[in-house]
């Protein structure tokens, strides 16, 4: 069962390890998850999750694993070999009354209970077949998931507390955390330091004091200098923002990248576009008048530059394809000539793309924008930030 | 078992996590927005537990050699040139730090390392070792130095950079959830037994409808919100003042309490000023 569980993480991508899982099989037996299904998720959330933004994955495991388990009835040898008879027989303590314990003496003690559990819990299944209220709710309980949940065989648990439970993990809470939702206001300083990770490995040089303490003294006393690559921010950073139409959504998403990465690099270009780069290019946005030569761009900065385009590439086919197929202006050459030469200039680029990634297969351009850049068009997500400045290093 | 105490309220899930931690002698994580009391915890878990607290701040030059100790080699330079008597036993010059103090103070105490996304990158991993067997080997007087209760470790973290995944492996995590507003009417109460109800509400709205405020740079957190209260407690405001008229929004008295940045302040001005003038 539990194994299952820790598989399905495994799954979903979620980072657990052995020794987590070892960690919390200690933590069931030292009796910390209190037998109730709430204390057994907190518990597992906080003995497995190490990082808020897999909460929410976390969440939806735990859900499924412990919801899709209605009816393992007919595999009752399992049952009995999975669940340890401590907990079985501390769980009934808890939660039997007075009279349905010696009902079960009676019965011939706790072997027997198994049997008349699942008895009693056939009966139900019939009253209530199909209900959600019994063991549908119950269902996400490891005990319900076994059929031995206490609510949906009336041995006393108390009701509110069930259903609380299953709504902790079924509000998903932690959404905003997760990295595959694009960014938000408070993930922007994650985000910003995704960038400052791939930042830190300029090279300069610096005085490299304990060095040349070093080297002097072996060296008898007479001063040996030494030099060592400063931790400054050495990378240059051209980026083209396409603005306007259906980028208006994206503002925010933009702006902050933007900024994170204004004060994130020493040497950043910013030029602005619409759709697709044609011959000219805008340095103010606010101001169209501001319009440069995209040569004089081109030849201004060096090849040295990583070249960042963000653009939802959402347009007619004929704004890439085509001469004349801008809708601002008449443009002697196509959009795509204009990109190809911006990727010959630049080895380094990639396009980060505000709009979620689901929606990218039903907007042609977009797989032709994607296709010009050979595959270095990236989601504007946490994760797709990495990928694309993990991808800019190369 | 920890259960929160009178002036902090831990909520289930919290409790689980450092009962955990307690129980199976493995450090705990915790992380946060700012402000929703993570350091308070070791501070409060201290004075629940009634065990010692130890603190260790972590900055950014902070190296994990000086947790363990120090060796003083200047003041062992000086003392030789003085001909001290000092000077033959090296142990004089090692200066512990806050995990040997953690190590061998009674009763076991609570260690605290505050903010270790602080340091170095490298840290947490320097102290791996330290922490899963709590015990080290001092280099100049060949001794380890061996807990013989393991602490209750407590580490915080603000995000600012990611821990390593050996590190993880060894913590239990709790990531403190900004309180829904029924545990924020706990933790007021727990911390200005008289105040009014009706003021407790309405601040309470337009507590969480600032937060509500899109594009806030720095949203306000619990210490923040007790901040502010105990201003109008001070200034003793009725709760009318509070009121917004026709739920247009106003500038809250005090508004400084709660809003850290001139930027956020000049947005809510001028909503303030949107709303006012659309009326």
């Amino acid at each position: 069962m539990l194994s299952r569980f820790f598989y399905s993480l495994r799954e979903a991508n979620i980072p657990v390890s052995l020794k987590e899982y070892l960690t919390l099989l200690e933590a069931l037996k030292a009796g910390l998850a209190d037998y109730s299904v709430e204390s057994f998720y907190y518990l597992s959330r906080s003995t497995l999750v190490k990082d808020e933004r897999n909460l929410d994955k976390f969440d939806r495991v735990f859900g499924a694993t412990f919801e899709g388990l209605e009816t393992p009835f007919d595999t009752d040898d399992s049952l009995v070999a999975e669940i340890p008879e401590e907990w079985l027989r501390a769980l009934g303590e808890k939660f039997l009354t007075e009279e349905e314990k010696s009902a079960i003496e009676a019965l011939g003690g706790f072997e027997k209970l198994m049997e008349t559990l699942k008895q009693r819990l056939a009966e139900q299944k019939e009253e209530h077949h199909g209900g959600s209220k019994l063991i549908g709710t119950g269902g996400t309980s490891p005990f319900g998931a076994y059929g031995y949940n206490p609510e949906g065989i009336r041995i006393g648990q108390d009701k509110s507390r069930h259903r609380r439970a299953v709504k902790v993990w079924d509000k998903r809470e932690f959404r905003n955390f997760d990295d595959s939702v694009s960014l938000g206001t408070r993930n922007i300083q994650v985000a910003l330091r995704r960038l400052r990770r791939w930042a830190r490995q300029g090279a300069a040089n610096q005085l490299d004091l304990p060095g040349t303490i070093a080297a002097t003294a072996r060296n008898g006393g007479s001063l040996d200098l030494h030099m060592v690559a400063e931790r400054h921010n050495a990378i240059k950073v051209l980026l083209l923002l396409d603005v306007g139409g259906s980028m208006d959504d994206h503002i925010l998403a933009c702006e902050q990248l933007f900024s994170a990465a204004r004060s994130e690099f020493k040497y950043l270009e910013q030029y602005y576009f619409h759709n697709c780069p044609y011959e000219g290019l805008w340095k103010d946005n606010r101001r169209r008048d501001s319009r440069v030569d995209t040569w004089h761009v081109l030849h201004t900065y060096g090849a040295d530059y990583k070249l960042v385009f963000v653009g939802d590439a959402s347009m007619s086919p004929y704004e890439i394809a085509e001469v004349g197929g801008g809708v601002e202006m008449y443009n002697p050459e196509a959009g795509q000539v204009w990109i190809k030469r911006f990727l010959a200039a630049y080895p380094h680029a990639v396009w980060l793309n505000p709009l979620d990634e689901r929606y990218w297969p039903h907007t042609h351009s977009i797989g032709m924008i994607d296709r010009l850049m050979d595959k270095r068009m990236f989601p504007l997500t946490l994760s797709g930030l990495d990928s694309a400045m993990r991808e800019l290093m190369r | 078992m920890f259960k929160g105490t009178q002036s902090y309220i831990a909520t289930q899930d919290l409790q689980v996590a450092v009962n955990a931690a307690l129980t199976l002698q493995r450090p705990l994580l915790i992380k946060g927005e700012p402000g929703t009391g993570k350091t308070v915890l070791a501070f409060e878990l201290a004075k629940a537990l009634d065990r010692p607290l130890i603190q260790w701040h972590i900055k950014s030059t902070t190296k994990a050699q000086q947790g363990l100790y120090e060796y003083d080699a200047v003041s062992r330079l000086r003392d030789s040139q003085l001909g001290d008597a000092r000077v033959h036993d090296i142990s004089n010059y090692i200066v512990r730090g806050k995990l040997w103090e953690a190590f061998v103070t009674e009763p076991t105490p609570i260690l605290l390392i505050d903010e270790i996304d602080k340091a170095d990158i490298e840290f947490p991993n320097d102290l791996l070792l330290e922490l899963d067997r709590m015990e080290f080997h001092v280099y100049e007087t060949r001794e380890v130095i061996k807990a013989k209760v393991r602490p209750l470790v407590l580490i915080t973290s603000n995000n600012e950079k990611d821990l390593p995944d050996a590190f993880l492996r060894r913590c239990f995590f709790h990531y403190i959830r900004f309180p829904d507003p029924d545990t924020m009417v706990q933790i007021v109460g727990a911390h200005f037994p008289n105040l009014k109800h009706d003021l407790l509400r309405e601040a309470l709205t337009t507590f969480y409808a600032l937060r509500e405020v899109p594009g806030l740079k720095k949203k306000p957190s619990t210490s923040e919100l007790l901040d502010w209260l105990k201003l109008l407690v001070a200034e003793d405001l009725s709760p009318e003042v509070l009121r917004s008229k026709d739920n247009k929004i106003t500038i809250p008295p005090m508004a400084g309490a709660l809003l850290k940045n001139e930027q956020d302040m000049h947005l809510f001005e001028r909503l303030a000023f949107m709303a006012r003038r659309g009326s």
